[in-house]
């Protein structure tokens, strides 16, 4: 018999199973393993791990009042995020990072001859822009509700850095196709880099790995892509929602307690 | 034990405030071991972190060798226009590596640069001095024009017009076995003073050159 309890499903009346009449026994037998498998399979893992507390201190948290549908914005970038790293670790299947054409080749073989790569690039080309709206759109609602107040600074500040991360990733992910659109794009974005005074000449050198485009250019920004931000991006999305579901989420500002000392007695 | 620490007498370690450590100890068993593993840790740590930096950082600090590339005969580039050539700038990765390069004849009416070894001919880089896009050469209006943002530069290469921040980069010339060659590229101040090469959008004139240092590695050549 599985320790681990699941929550009753909410079924309307007439789908919920009668309760068992008093003096039947527990049915046994294979049938009745075999339902049990799953559960008594995460029993089994969380016996040994405990993980289940946490997801029950993850998942069911007390919202506040007038919580809505603004709030799932965060939710909605970090799919937009998981939709571009399955996509993108897919797309990473055939792309050849190389300058002298292969690069383009491959690009064009993704889109006009593996089966669905059209599809699947399309989703990360335009999943990256709408992934950059939600951010904006998840730093605004943040902003509005005054949410980045006394105790959530560090989830604003870490916040920050996820959205310059995010950039981070559009700008080297703009060069990969290497058309003549994203090259001169990415000269035009290195050269900007490059205006920032007694660093930026150094910078550039560091983004190109050298004073011109090369081989090692296209090389770095698809490892910087693919490995050294995606990689920053799910730590720090880690410690964005560990620091939302400790500090909780805040009330609308336009909620008011109804009656004076009401939140009082809500708390008693 | 215990013994041994009520008949403690040592100032030195009773000043210390280290209970249960030995007579005269200086450092704990449990520090020494503490310290010990932080530090092997920081040096396992190092021994993979910092030659990786050092693995990213390296281009920046390797050493380009001076490239000649011939482009023709004397008798092909006019002194009153133009003649665009495509060089290679960086080997082994196709038409990336490529550039296109205007040359023409010094021609002592239009020029005041001083004449010297390396500007027989005068080679203008299409990169642009804005944020480095393309330029080409219209021979009708005699000037230099940017298809992104509107830079315009006159015969010489120096800003007529748009956002670029400074006349169009040379590349040295010289001659060699009957055929000009182009050389590695210079930047230049308004006054057409040669500097290092810089990236495009980095002034030269007043403080510029101090503030956007060139690269140790490329500098222009000696006069």
């Amino acid at each position: 018999m599985p320790k681990l309890k699941l929550p009753k499903p909410p079924l309307p009346g007439a789908l919920t199973p009668p309760p068992k009449r008093p003096g039947t026994t527990e049915k046994t037998g294979p049938r009745a393993g075999a339902k049990q498998s799953g559960i008594s399979a995460i029993d089994w893992i969380d016996e040994r791990t405990s993980l289940s507390g946490a997801a029950r201190w993850m998942m069911f948290r007390k919202i506040p009042k007038g919580t809505n549908w603004f709030y799932t914005l965060g939710s909605a970038t970090m799919f937009a995020f998981l939709s571009q790293a399955v996509t993108g670790v897919f797309l990473a299947m055939y792309y050849i990072p190389d300058t002298a054409g292969g690069a383009y080749e491959s690009v064009r073989y993704i889109t006009n001859e593996v089966f669905l790569g059209e599809f699947v690039r399309g989703m990360h080309r335009w999943g990256s822009s709408v992934m950059i709206i939600l951010v904006m759109l998840h730093m605004g609602r943040t902003f509005f509700f005054g949410a980045y107040k006394y105790p959530r600074e560090l989830n604003w500040v870490i916040g920050v850095v996820l959205l310059i991360l995010t950039y981070v990733m559009g700008f080297t992910g703009y060069l990969l196709p290497f058309d003549q659109r994203s090259y001169w794009a990415t000269v035009v974005g290195v050269n900007i880099n490059g205006t920032g005074p007694l660093v930026g000449p150094y910078l550039n050198d560091f983004i190109r790995a050298g004073p011109d485009f090369t081989q090692s250019t296209l090389a770095r920004f698809y490892s910087i892509h693919m490995m050294i931000v995606p990689g920053l991006l799910a730590v720090l999305i880690g410690a964005h929602l560990y620091l939302v579901a400790k500090m909780g989420t805040t009330a609308p500002p336009w909620l008011k307690p109804e009656k004076k000392g009401d939140v009082d007695r809500e708390r008693a | 034990m215990s013994d041994r620490r009520s008949k403690q007498k040592s100032k030195y370690t009773e000043d210390r405030g280290m209970p249960g450590a030995f007579e005269g100890e200086t450092v704990t068993r449990r520090r020494m071991m503490t310290g010990t593993a932080h530090a092997a840790g920081g040096i396992a740590a190092a021994a993979f972190i910092l030659p990786s930096v050092g693995f990213a950082l390296g281009p920046v600090f390797e050493e380009v060798e001076p490239s000649w590339e011939p482009v023709g005969p004397p008798e092909d580039f006019p002194a009153d226009t133009y003649v665009p050539k495509v060089i290679t700038l960086v080997e082994g990765i196709g038409e990336t590596g490529k550039s296109t390069v205007y040359i023409r004849t010094y021609n002592p009416e239009i020029d005041t640069e001083p004449r010297d070894e390396y500007n027989a001919w005068i080679a203008l880089s299409t990169r642009c001095m804005h944020l480095g896009c393309p330029v080409r050469f219209v021979a009708a209006s005699e000037r230099f024009i940017c298809p992104c943002h509107g830079g315009v530069y006159d015969i010489t290469g120096e800003v007529t017009g748009g956002p670029p921040v400074r006349p169009l980069d040379h590349f040295y010339t010289r001659e060699r076995s009957g055929q000009v060659e182009v050389g590695p590229r210079y930047s230049v101040n308004s006054e057409l003073e040669r500097f290092s090469p810089r990236d495009p959008g980095q002034p030269l004139d007043g403080i510029g050159q101090y503030v956007y240092p060139s690269r140790p590695t490329i500098r222009k050549l000696p006069e």
